[in-house]
């Protein structure tokens, strides 16, 4: 099978001829005996490290093996959001090169991701907070991450719908915004890069768990699966909130903790938010869809979780938060609600690097910020699978930190209550 | 909502209460013994279960007491809730 090229010309011939002429995005292939690099969880994080290691290392004969299907898991649960306003060098360091590989992202695959770059507006309710964003805003410069100061006046102006009520609870002193943040279409973004790296001739086999490591002394040689053994070169494992499970099965113990993190949707309205908002205080951030529904991103549910539901605590809690900020959505009905499982590091920094065990190669933790990172968190991954060293970019998130102490504290970077 | 059995005051919302770790972790004696991989793993290794799971819960909304709680992960229904140091 060869990949279908998608096109303005190609829209207009499949238009004019019934839609008869469309194949499959990718193939569904059996899986083989023996790869050269073994990927677990066709996540965003799986796929786009398996698409990197084809296309920039050149690695040939690679598996991605997903338990559920393409886009079940967090890739199709999170709000969509995308921003590298970090306070850290270290991580605005990878999150940016996320953000500058999804402005390419679109050609670079032949997939439209829908990347709208439509500003990510931070809230400060309190002076204290205006500091704080103050502070932030001058870090984030410093690291040459694209962010404003903004005045309560200013941001008035661009979002007249927020709470200006002289009696808001919540009252807007001003507040921050990265004009390259936005959204992102999170099912074209996992589905873009399961055909690109399809078309590199990578095997992606949905349905297939992973129950058990395979190996030889201290070396990790290949995989019991589902569908049966496989023997591998090497092996990266991207399984966010199932991490610990798998490290289980693999004979170590990772510091992470498993959360629920709640999202939500309006029914669809008249487009009335053309940006972003995240605001810690109200606990909760919201964008607009195409669709016209609003997207709602809750706080974690703050107790270990595996089930991807999310409380109602915490859902009351996001939307009393949400119709504070906006008055004029307390009559909206919600048309679903659901939780991914996220995986939380102590120091709300994801691990990049080599496991405990030799062979096998770790992306995972990063908690609630999962989709904005997938280029990056592909990129890095699949360095390490070709070259067995650290890009300059992952090191400081080795899994080491955590016994040399050199923690990279993201809590509010996150941007979300947890 | 959960609704979580106080073994003081009763069954209560789980908005009274706050979750306050795995139960069982064990602060590793004495200091001038223990190397960075031990500290490390007291510090931040938890078994992060999926499923059964033994947790400490407060009720900081009411009788501010910690009690041990048994509770699924996956499910989230609670077998059995303890005073701490019971057996």
């Amino acid at each position: 099978m060869t990949t279908t090229r998608y096109s303005f010309r190609r829209i207009l011939r499949e238009g004019l001829s019934g839609h008869r002429g469309w194949t499959p995005a990718w193939r569904s292939p059996e899986l083989k005996k023996h790869y050269d690099a073994v990927i677990i969880g066709g996540g965003g994080h799986g796929l786009a490290t398996a698409y990197y290691l084809t296309k920039n290392h050149n690695v040939r004969n690679v598996a991605v093996l997903e338990r559920g299907w393409i886009g079940g898991g967090n890739s199709g649960r999170n709000t969509t959001i995308v921003r590298s306003n970090y306070f850290f060098p270290e991580s605005a360091r990878v999150y940016d090169l996320a953000l500058r590989l999804y402005e390419g992202l679109a050609a670079d695959i032949n997939f439209n991701i829908m990347l709208s770059q439509r500003g990510l507006l931070t809230l400060a309710h309190d002076e204290h907070q205006m500091e704080m964003a103050r502070r932030s805003v001058n870090a984030m410069l410093i690291n040459g991450i694209d962010v404003e100061l903004l005045d309560a006046a200013q941001i008035k102006a661009e979002v007249p719908l927020l709470n200006f009520a002289p009696d808001a609870r919540f009252p807007i002193h001003g507040g921050y915004v990265q004009r390259r943040g936005g959204v992102a279409r999170h099912d074209a973004v996992v589905w873009g890069y399961a055909r690109g790296a399809d078309a590199l001739g990578v095997d992606i086999i949905q349905g297939c768990e992973v129950t058990g490591f395979r190996m030889d002394g201290e070396r990790v040689i290949g995989l019991d699966t589902s569908h049966g053994p496989v023997d591998a070169g090497v092996i990266g494992m991207a399984v966010a909130g199932h991490s610990g499970v798998l490290a289980a099965k693999a004979g170590f113990q990772l510091p992470i903790l498993s959360y629920a993190l709640q999202a939500m949707v309006s029914e669809p309205i008249k487009p009335v938010l053309d940006t972003v908002i995240m605001s810690a205080s109200t606990g909760a951030y919201v964008s607009q869809s195409d669709k016209g529904e609003l997207v709602i991103g809750a706080g974690l549910d703050l107790y270990p979780s595996y089930a991807q539901r999310g409380n109602l605590p915490t859902t009351q809690n996001v939307l009393a938060g949400l119709v504070e900020m906006f008055p004029s959505f307390r009559r909206l009905k919600l048309m679903r609600q659901w939780a991914g499982i996220v995986d939380v590091c102590w120091d709300y920094s994801p691990i990049i690097g080599p496991a405990p065990i030799d062979g096998l190669f770790l992306n995972c933790g990063w908690g609630t910020g999962g989709f904005k990172a997938i280029p990056a968190g592909g990129y890095l991954l699949a360095h390490l699978l070709a070259t067995g060293q650290h890009h300059a970019f992952s090191a400081p998130f080795d899994l080491r930190r955590f016994e040399t102490g050199a923690l990279i504290d993201e809590a509010a970077g996150a941007g979300i209550a947890h | 909502m959960l609704k979580i059995d106080c073994p003081w005051c009763g069954p209560r919302g789980e908005n009274e209460f706050t979750y306050g770790g795995e139960a069982g972790t064990v602060r590793p004696i004495p200091a001038t013994a223990i190397d960075d991989a031990i500290w490390a793993r007291y510090l931040y290794i938890r078994r992060n279960e999926k499923g059964a799971h033994r947790e400490l819960w407060c009720h900081s909304g009411g009788c501010k007491q910690w009690f041990v709680m048994l509770r699924d992960t996956v499910t989230h229904a609670i077998a059995a809730i303890e005073k701490i140091g019971s057996p």
